[in-house]
């Protein structure tokens, strides 16, 4: 009996959660529509998410594109393929991995800090000063954040892309030996702009999904430091989990044919 | 003596989960009026005031404010309703990412959308009003003294000159002087824009110096209301152990 109540707990607090996430994104929604706008918060966030993340992402992202290149170049040499290793490098970049290592790094920074925020505002009742203020929370804070997220993690994926084949580049010219004009050619003959385009929109959910964990968590935040902690955790957490469920969803809707 | 009605409570119930918080209240704050609510710890002080500013909403009851209904009503127009309310919270609720002039504008210019040149002026107004002069607005609030924080939460929540304002514990962790300068500022605040202030304490030495009435909450109830003076001669027990702070009577010490 007590293990079919835990399963019945768990699940009673699985649809609740659910319920609060699906109400929280209908208000956030229907703010987003209706003024007033926070335009000063909303560069605020553009600057936060943007610019302070350019470092992190651009690292991920050469890296990542360095070692694609020689992971490649292994495998490729067993069956003389080394020829597609500038092709693999710029399609896994723009398709797959540009989005989600860029999505991921930003769950970790972005996420993080705005649960922490709200979450700190929340207990410190700031949340509730802003409504005796006059000035609507869900406006003043969730909707610059959405906003900013889903408008910022795409351009950060451009410049993760245009990194990362660069990273492919540097290991593929200098330690591999491959002729620059070749594998500039090789790079492009077979990039297609809905390659590109596919991960925006990738880049784009995934954006929504940071900020809308972010946001929700810190609102939700329980007392203390405790739920301030928890409340980043979680936020964290489920980001990157969405993420990643997204990633395949996307992909096979966006890939399918 | 007529008097209007600024805030009318009636039959106000609250509960979490299988706490009862809040069970019946009836509240009168009149126009110019200081009304002070005590009540030990955790009997739902704080709840009454979110009750009202449309915070937490209720299980059951009506709130009036200017004879408005505003229970039951949308988050805009609530709002609306609550324009002119004030709110200094117990912790001071500043903007910690805001400087000290910028936390006093906030209602002028994100709530009514004034220019912030205009909207500065005044702030410096209330600062200089709450006793700081100012080099203090051009600091954030985490560089101040918890006196001073509570000075400009006071300043914050009179600077739309609001016509009912709502003090939570506004002396509570403030040593004795500053707690005194503190209840002289909010008299002086209060009378100097004729806001009727609402104030919940359990502070009886700062009660005695800014109410024109007192009640007192217990198990979810105002069980007594009445002047300074009547409380200081009544036999209601629970005012007489509340006052004295004694250790044996009605109320069970936790």
């Amino acid at each position: 009996m007590n293990f079919l109540r835990a399963i019945g707990r768990v699940f009673i607090a699985f649809i609740l959660n659910t319920g609060r996430l699906g109400i929280f994104l209908v208000m956030s929604l229907s703010h987003i529509m209706r003024p007033p706008f926070y335009w000063r918060q909303l560069g605020a966030q553009f600057l936060h998410i943007g610019y302070f993340s350019l470092s992190v992402v651009g690292l991920t992202a050469i890296f990542t594109g360095m070692v694609l290149a020689l992971q490649s170049h292994t495998s490729f040499a067993r069956f003389n393929a080394e020829g597609a290793v500038a092709t693999v490098v710029v399609l896994s970049m723009t398709r797959e991995l540009g989005p989600v290592l860029a999505g991921l790094m930003v769950a970790g920074r972005i996420g993080a800090s705005m649960a922490a925020e709200i979450g700190t505002m929340r207990v410190t009742e700031q949340i509730d000063a802003l409504t005796t203020l006059s000035t609507n929370p869900f406006k003043y804070l969730v909707v610059p954040r959405l906003v900013a997220g889903v408008l910022m993690l795409p351009l950060l994926v451009i410049v993760a892309d245009i990194i990362g084949v660069f990273g492919g580049y540097l290991v593929s010219i200098y330690k591999l030996g491959f002729n620059p004009a070749n594998y500039l050619q090789q790079t492009s003959k077979y990039l297609e702009s809905e390659d590109v385009i596919s991960g925006l929109i990738k880049a784009a959910v995934f954006g929504f999904i940071i900020a809308l964990m972010g946001c929700y968590h810190g609102y939700q935040s329980g007392r203390g430091a405790a739920g301030v902690g928890k409340a980043t955790t979680n936020a964290v957490v489920s980001a990157s989990i969405l993420i990643l469920f997204m990633n395949y969803a996307l992909t096979s809707i966006l890939f399918s044919k | 003596m007529t008097q209007s009605l600024k805030v009318r409570v009636r039959g106000l119930k609250k509960s979490f989960g299988n706490k009862v918080v809040l069970n019946g209240i009836d509240l009168d704050l009149y126009t110019q009026e200081s009304f002070v609510i005590m009540g030990g710890s955790g009997t739902g002080k704080s709840v009454l005031i979110k009750c009202i500013l449309g915070l937490i909403e209720p299980d059951e009851g009506s709130i009036q404010v200017n004879g408005e209904e505003i229970v039951g009503l949308s988050y805009t127009h609530q709002q609306k309703a609550l324009e002119k309310v004030g709110m200094l919270f117990q912790g001071g609720a500043l903007f910690d990412s805001m400087v000290v002039w910028k936390n006093v504008a906030f209602a002028l210019t994100h709530g009514h959308g004034m220019a912030p040149f205009e909207a500065k002026k005044i702030a410096l107004e209330k600062l200089q009003a709450v006793n700081l002069d100012e080099t203090a607005a051009y600091i954030y609030p985490a560089e101040l003294s918890g006196g001073m924080q509570k000075r400009v939460a006071l300043a914050r929540a009179i600077a739309a000159n609001p016509e009912v304002i709502f003090f939570d514990e506004p002396t509570t962790g403030l040593d004795p002087i500053v707690s005194g300068a503190i209840n002289q500022l909010i008299i002086d605040s209060v009378r100097r824009i004729g806001a009727s202030a609402l104030t919940i304490t359990h502070d009886i030495g700062s009660l005695r110096k800014i109410a024109d009435r007192v009640g007192l909450l217990c198990e979810g109830k105002l069980i007594w209301t009445g002047t300074v003076k009547e409380m200081d001669t009544t036999d209601n027990p629970y005012v007489v152990q509340f006052i004295h702070g004694l250790p044996t009577g009605p109320f069970t010490t936790g």
